[in-house]
């Protein structure tokens, strides 16, 4: 069962809900929880497990041979991304803004422009017991999250495809980045606050996965402030409201110091049982 | 001698863009002949990403000898000006293009 | 006319309410430009009348021309990102993966495939609630973020605060420390740091500070919630002080941030104690900073 963990803007506890649900669901099976908000992963920050393994993620781009080109400018003329330039005989790459659509090197008449690897980013395995924490950081100055978001699935699937529970923690938004981190899941989470915001950023999130024709449900998260609109939105929208956590200083607290939630605090721990049982629920249909 | 400035017009009375890559205008100045060359810059519908660069590579076409500018090109955009052997001068936004071209003869402009 | 940014790295942190008070407090002084075009949210506060509405292209996209279209598969076989499928004897573009890179277009052997400029959102010329003009846009679902929708805002907000004269721009800036920030901050005299002691907070703020950095732009920092973690806020105070940036102000937890927001208010309107008090001398202090 792949769940992803979304919402329409940052700060409304993606990471909060990401990590103390991979936790504790990990009390009794085995959970892999990979963070694919790859340009500030910040789960990690909640664990301190052992790394069991390290990677460098590669994306293809074109090197130029200087002895092999003419300079007949096909290359320049070929990419959309302005990442091959022609100065006089000179090709210049630039690789950050590279798409690794292969274009300029094969359409080369004289193989002047080979592709090879780059590093893009950089993927970490942790593991605490029943939990493996997957998280990939993209390198400054890299502006294509899509790319590693993708390898970084490939890994999850080639290695760790056994486990019963994958909880995947989306990035921001409502743009490619979140596509691809949802795309391949089974069911998404989103979670916002019952105020303004989180109503105008919960309808971009819900108009984005029903584009996507995606399963989802509702996490309210600092439930008390705010108002009853998003509830009724919910409601009008015939879309479940999975669990209510409850605004509480406490929490605030805890996470800007690091800390997982449910172990403190019994009211958020009773929410999260909700958010459980309702996967397991998923995981017996599914099945 | 070309000395081209990033410009939000068209005249030496414009003020100067502080962005390079996204600036509206390339305003060539020849200090020989006291002409003026204008290079529009507003990018087309293909251009979300590698604005830098490509003003980077039309500097070049246009054989500059002096760029001013204001905050300076970013690092793609530096990466692909070494090509050249153009001088880079930064701070001048938001001035008038004709102050700046005073500072730049009495030498008090920020070398890149 | 003097830019004023207001960027926190984070999301989550207040930025938007402050940016919005400090609309309100600068009165008919000021010109306001959300580009923070991800999550817009200033609209609804400032409840502008979105007056004039223009779309917004970016980028391009594939387009078959099923008429010439051989179906001889040479543009799917050419693509990187799987985004032309053969659906019902077609081979169709799906738009949501077509990344603009031409490469079908080009080797087509019919001229089937045309690249034609991808629909990524709408931008408003408005005014607010507030009677203040306001520049706004929104982002489609699966679009790019790229600067380029920023640089639009900015660009309009510029030639509109010009020709009514005002003396500030007030940019509500883009979350993140990529492209789209980068295009916020350009140009700016002036950036407000909103953060909270947290640790992603503290850890965006630094990020972010070097992209100021890099742009030499004046900075100050408003610590929102400082009292939730006093070590983070301790921590936060010898960053600024070793970097040299003004501390504007630190905010204590208050619920009314949140009930400001859901009464549709700024916070100096709904709050007549402390919150009130800080923002108003925030203001006062970051204009006697750029004066």
């Amino acid at each position: 069962m792949k769940i992803s963990i979304a919402s329409g803007k940052g700060g409304t506890g993606k990471t909060t809900l990401s990590t103390n649900l991979a936790s504790y669901l990990s009390q009794n099976l085995e959970v892999v929880l990979t963070d694919l908000d790859v340009e500030e992963p910040n789960s990690g920050l909640f664990f301190s497990g052992e790394i069991v393994h390290k990677e460098d993620k590669f994306k293809m781009i074109p090197e130029w041979i200087e002895d092999k080109c003419d300079a007949c400018g096909i290359c320049q003329n070929a990419c959309k991304f302005n990442a091959v330039l022609q100065f006089g005989n000179f090709i210049s790459v630039l690789p950050e803004l590279c798409h690794s659509c292969y274009a300029c090197s094969e359409l080369c008449p004289t193989d002047a422009l080979p592709m090879i690897t780059k590093k893009m980013g950089e993927l970490t395995h942790k593991k605490m017991g029943n939990l493996s924490l997957i998280e990939s950081r993209l390198t400054i100055g890299e502006e294509q999250a899509v790319p590693l978001i993708k390898q970084t699935n490939i890994y999850v699937k080639k290695y760790l495809s056994s486990a019963k529970i994958h909880i995947f923690d989306s990035p921001p938004g409502t743009s490619c980045p979140v596509i691809e981190a949802t795309k391949h899941v089974n069911f998404v989470i989103l979670i916002t606050e019952p105020t303004p915001f989180g109503l105008h950023d919960l309808k971009l999130a819900v108009d984005t996965m029903r584009e996507m024709k995606k399963d989802f449900g509702v996490v309210i998260n600092r439930f008390g402030i705010g108002n009853d609109e998003v509830i009724n939105y919910c409601i009008n929208n015939g879309i479940e409201i999975i669990a209510k956590f409850p605004n509480d200083r406490r929490v605030a607290e805890l996470y800007s110091k690091g800390e997982l939630l449910y172990l403190q605090i019994p009211e958020f721990a009773h929410e999260l049982e909700k958010v459980k049982n309702y996967i397991y629920d998923l995981i017996e249909e599914f099945e | 001698m070309k000395i081209a400035f990033t410009s939000n017009g068209k005249d030496l009375d414009s003020i100067i863009d502080a962005r390079f890559g996204r600036c509206e205008y390339i305003l060539i100045y020849d200090d020989l002949s006291e002409e003026i060359e204008i290079i529009e810059n507003n990018d087309s519908a293909a251009d979300a990403h590698g604005a830098g660069p490509k003003t980077a590579h039309k500097l070049y076409n246009s054989n500059i000898d002096v760029l001013i500018t204001g905050n300076g090109p970013g690092g793609n955009a530096a990466k692909v000006l070494e090509r050249s052997k153009m001088e880079i001068y930064i701070g001048a936004a938001n001035k008038p293009i004709k102050d700046a071209l005073d500072l730049y003869k009495e030498n008090k402009l920020e070398k890149l | 006319m003097k830019e004023i940014v207001i960027i926190s790295g984070k999301g989550g942190t207040g930025k938007t309410s402050i940016t919005a008070s400090f609309a309100y407090l600068a009165g008919n002084d000021v010109l306001v430009a959300d580009c923070d075009v991800d999550a817009a949210d200033l609209h609804l506060l400032l409840k502008p009348d979105f007056g004039k509405e223009e779309d917004f292209y970016s980028g391009l996209i594939a387009k078959i021309d099923q008429q010439y279209c051989t179906n001889c598969g040479r543009c799917a076989n050419v693509c990187r990102f799987d985004a032309i499928p053969f659906k019902n004897n077609h081979f169709v573009v799906d738009t949501i993966d077509c990344e603009g890179c031409a490469y079908c277009a080009k080797v087509c052997p019919t001229s089937a495939i045309d690249l034609l400029p991808a629909y990524s959102g709408k931008w408003f010329s408005s005014t607010t609630r507030l009677n203040t003009p306001m520049i706004h846009a929104h982002l489609g679902i699966g679009s790019d973020n790229s600067g380029k929708l920023v640089t639009k805002v900015k660009n309009e907000a510029k030639t509109l605060a010009e020709s009514e004269n005002k003396n500030y721009i007030l940019i509500d800036g883009s979350p993140g420390i990529g492209c789209p920030v980068v295009s916020s901050l350009s140009g700016a005299n002036f950036v407000v740091l909103v953060t909270e002691p947290s640790i992603s907070g503290i850890h965006d703020l630094k990020r972010i500070y070097d992209l100021v950095k890099s742009f030499k732009i004046k900075a100050g920092c408003i610590i929102n919630k400082f009292d939730i973690n006093e070590k983070g806020t301790d921590e936060i105070m010898e960053f600024l002080k070793n970097e040299k940036i003004e501390h504007i102000a630190s905010i204590p937890y208050n619920e009314n941030f949140t009930n400001a927001m859901t009464n549709a208010q700024t916070i100096v309107e709904y709050d007549k104690g402390e919150l009130t008090e800080i923002l108003t001398n925030s203001w006062e202090k970051i204009k006697g900073i750029i004066a």
